[in-house]
């Protein structure tokens, strides 16, 4: 990463907080949102604009869930282990992805393309069990559906379709 | 007045049907010449799941579903034109319901101020400005309104506290990290009626004494985020925020903060360390958040339903809204519905309703071959009610009389195949996972008690390991910092108190009444149903059975990983699971 160009968004970011108490957590999501997890390069530059020691930043990264120090897979699958989704088969479904994936809850596939992560709830217990493939719902998911989910998002048909 | 129809193919998997339908209406309507007189909507959520298409009309409401093609013509002339209900699809919705909180959700567009305004949105506000807040406190104590969020702390009183305490600057927030896994009626309102949040939220700031107010919102919940900020925009712009708001000497303004998955930040210490850009540690208390909260100022936190609840009390009266409900209990409250149960969704009932009217009466009961075995109030800080206490009445205190709470309104239906010991572990590992860390008694004896649940689900538990989860339960609930290590040991407690048994078939028999904890479970081939159709032995991962399709097959037990899939694949049912 080109320092001067990290620096100059993440000023931009912070200036539009400036001012504003108890920034750090909503400056985070931006940074985020912008580079898909919170870089080492870009905590050390956020922390001399905000003045506020390293340790500091880290220790709201790490608390919370949301944030990621290391890059995520291109695709994200949430499977949801809410109460709703863990009682109708919610477990069955991760353990069927973490075998066609080759893949542990929080780990990204070798190519890069796969990233599984387990989910407390996504907020539609009606259709348990819910599965997130960036950012679609699948509702009411059966375990011998998933190779086929699974199969569109691939890299093949990914590039079968850009063509 | 002209008819406005909602379209929504609610199939689940399949087609999306929506704008076939869309389109036969149309042309029907096109044919009678009415196409200028009904506006149809092809919506994105009706509020019923699973139905096939379904349709609504309005302003009748009349609800129609499994609509087919041939349908429409009967509806159109019996509904659009005759203004009668089309009977044949009609179904009586919400006959046991009332809806107060969730009154515009799914009626009115969320991202329109102007169809908010024209169900008297604002109307509340404008009338609490005109009279003093003391009037306003005192008509929400004879409301009775209390918290939605769990504790049912109530809400008029809440409000005085923080209005008595001495300071110049208030707040008051808004908390809507809805992190109890199984409900999501907060996440509802937000996105479907966000402007009685707001509303609510600026009389609460007029009553206490507040500025500023703020929004504390999931950040998995981007569509609610969204819907937020663009009321508050909208609001602004029409000065319903901002200085003066309707000409009065009251300011106020309202901020988004978004949480960061972190369920103790439901807590309203540690949210409002989260709020201050902290880790979100909760405090002990007091000093309460009425006196101290954020940036030590007097600060008020009520939870998204209690808010959406207090325009309708001002513009209805306190009075209106304590003759529904129990003594204690007032107006109504949302649940969600879940679990292995048929219709599964949001339900607003009058607080008093019994537990079996929403299970069996709106909920309609079990999945087909199945029977209801408990209901599990409160997540990960309730407990169980077995279907022989169904009789009780849902109000704060009933609940809490079962060993259960009334929390944030999830009810998930649990079947005769799911394990207690295993639920338990389910939200004790929940509640391990969300620990903050900061007290012991949280920290340490979460973990100690998972280990022994694991135990207990693997076969290796003994009597002893049952009293030490009650004992570690009872320690962990007097000596916790704050609610969630306080109550993370309820499912334990409760599953234990009535399912005893459950737990000594675990522990004394090595068995697993509900076949679910794999380690107990064991797999036979029961020689006289096979008909050695050698399926098992195609769908074993592992090998562990073995055979011919002459001399049938067997399963060799120290290979077998209990994965089931034998069991499954066995179409005359020769596998017996025990």
């Amino acid at each position: 990463m080109n320092k001067k160009m990290v620096e100059e968004e993440i000023r931009e970011i912070a200036d539009s907080w400036k001012g504003k108490e108890g920034n750090l957590i909503m400056v985070l999501h931006e940074i985020q949102n912008r580079y898909g997890y919170v870089p080492r390069e870009v905590s050390l530059v956020l922390s001399e604009i905000l003045d506020v020691p390293l340790a500091r930043i880290y220790e709201v990264i790490t608390f919370y869930h949301f944030f990621r120090l290391t890059p995520p897979g291109k695709i994200k699958i949430s499977v949801c282990m809410g109460t709703a989704c863990y009682l109708k088969g919610g477990a069955e479904l991760l353990g069927e992805l973490e075998h066609l994936l080759c893949v542990k809850p929080g780990e990204t596939t070798k190519d890069g393309q796969f990233h599984l992560e387990v989910v407390r709830c996504l907020g539609c217990c009606g259709l348990a069990p819910v599965l997130k493939i960036k950012e679609k719902i699948y509702g009411s998911v059966k375990k011998k559906d998933i190779g086929d989910i699974i199969a569109q998002y691939s890299e093949e048909t990914e590039a079968k379709e850009a063509v | 007045m002209g008819k406005t129809v909602f379209i929504k193919d609610t199939t689940i998997g399949g087609k999306d049907r929506t704008r076939d339908v869309y389109g036969i209406l149309l042309g029907v309507l096109r044919e009678r010449g009415l196409e200028n007189n009904v506006q149809l909507v092809r919506v994105v959520d009706i509020g019923v799941y699973g139905q096939g298409v379904v349709v609504r009309v309005l302003p009748e409401n009349f609800l129609y579903t499994h609509v087919e093609d041939a349908d429409i013509v009967g509806i159109v002339e019996q509904s659009l034109i005759g203004g009668k209900p089309f009977a044949a699809k009609l179904v009586a919705e919400g006959a046991r319901q009332l809806r107060i909180v969730l009154r515009n959700c799914g009626v009115i567009d969320p991202e329109s101020i102007e169809e908010y305004i024209a169900k008297d949105g604002y109307q509340a506000l404008a009338k609490v400005l005109s009279d003093t807040p003391e009037k306003t406190l005192q008509e929400m104590k004879t409301s009775g309104l209390r918290g939605r969020g769990g504790a049912g702390f109530p809400t008029g009183m809440k409000w005085e506290f923080t209005r008595k305490s001495p300071g110049a600057q208030k707040y008051i927030i808004c908390n809507g990290d809805e992190g109890d896994p199984g409900a999501y009626m907060d996440r509802s309102v937000l996105e479907g009626d966000p402007h009685s949040v707001i509303e609510g939220m600026i009389i609460g700031g007029y009553a206490i004494g507040a500025s500023k107010g703020y929004f504390y919102i999931r950040a998995e919940y981007p569509l609610a985020i969204e819907r937020i900020e663009k009321a508050l925009h909208q609001c602004r712009e029409a000065g319903l925020l901002g200085k003066n708001i309707f000409g009065s000497s009251f300011s106020f303004d309202v901020e988004i903060r978004l949480g960061a998955g972190a369920f103790v930040c439901g807590e309203e210490t540690a949210l409002i360390a989260s709020i201050e850009g902290k880790r979100g540690y909760p405090s002990p208390r007091p000093p309460f958040p009425s006196v101290k909260g954020l940036w030590g100022k007097p600060t008020c936190i009520n939870n998204v339903e209690t808010l959406a609840n207090i325009p309708v009390i001002l513009l209805k009266g306190g009075a209106w809204f304590a003759g529904i409900g129990t003594a204690s209990s007032k107006g109504t409250k949302v649940f969600a519905v879940t679990g292995k149960v048929k219709n599964s969704g949001l339900v607003e009932v009058p607080m008093g309703t019994a537990i079996e009217d929403i299970v069996y009466g709106i909920g309609g009961g079990a999945l087909a071959g199945k029977s209801v075995k408990a209901i599990q109030t409160g997540g990960p800080s309730g407990g169980v009610i077995p279907k022989e206490h169904f009789s009780t009445k849902v109000d704060y205190e009933s609940l809490q009389q079962m060993g259960s709470i009334m929390g944030s309104g999830g009810m998930i239906v649990m079947d005769e195949d799911d394990c207690m010991p295993d639920i338990a572990k389910f939200y004790l590992g929940f509640c391990v996972d969300e620990s903050c860390g900061k007290c012991a008694p949280c920290r340490i004896g979460g973990t100690q008690m998972l280990r022994l649940l694991t135990k207990v689900t693997e076969g290796e538990g003994t009597p002893k390991d049952l009293e030490q989860l009650e004992q570690i339960s009872h320690a962990m609930q007097k000596a916790s910092l704050c609610g969630l290590g306080q109550t993370a040991p309820n499912p334990v407690l409760s599953t234990l108190h009535y399912y005893r048994a459950e737990y000594d078939a675990h522990v004394k028999n090595k068995k697993c009444p509900a076949c679910k904890c794999a380690k107990l479970v064991r797999f036979l081939i029961m020689s006289e149903k096979c008909v050695k159709c050698g399926m098992c032995f195609k769908a074993c991962p592992v090998n562990a059975i073995s055979g011919n399709r002459e001399s049938g097959y067997l399963i060799d037990q120290t290979k077998c990983i209990r994965c089931g899939q034998c069991f499954e694949a066995c179409k005359p049912r020769a596998i017996s699971r025990s």
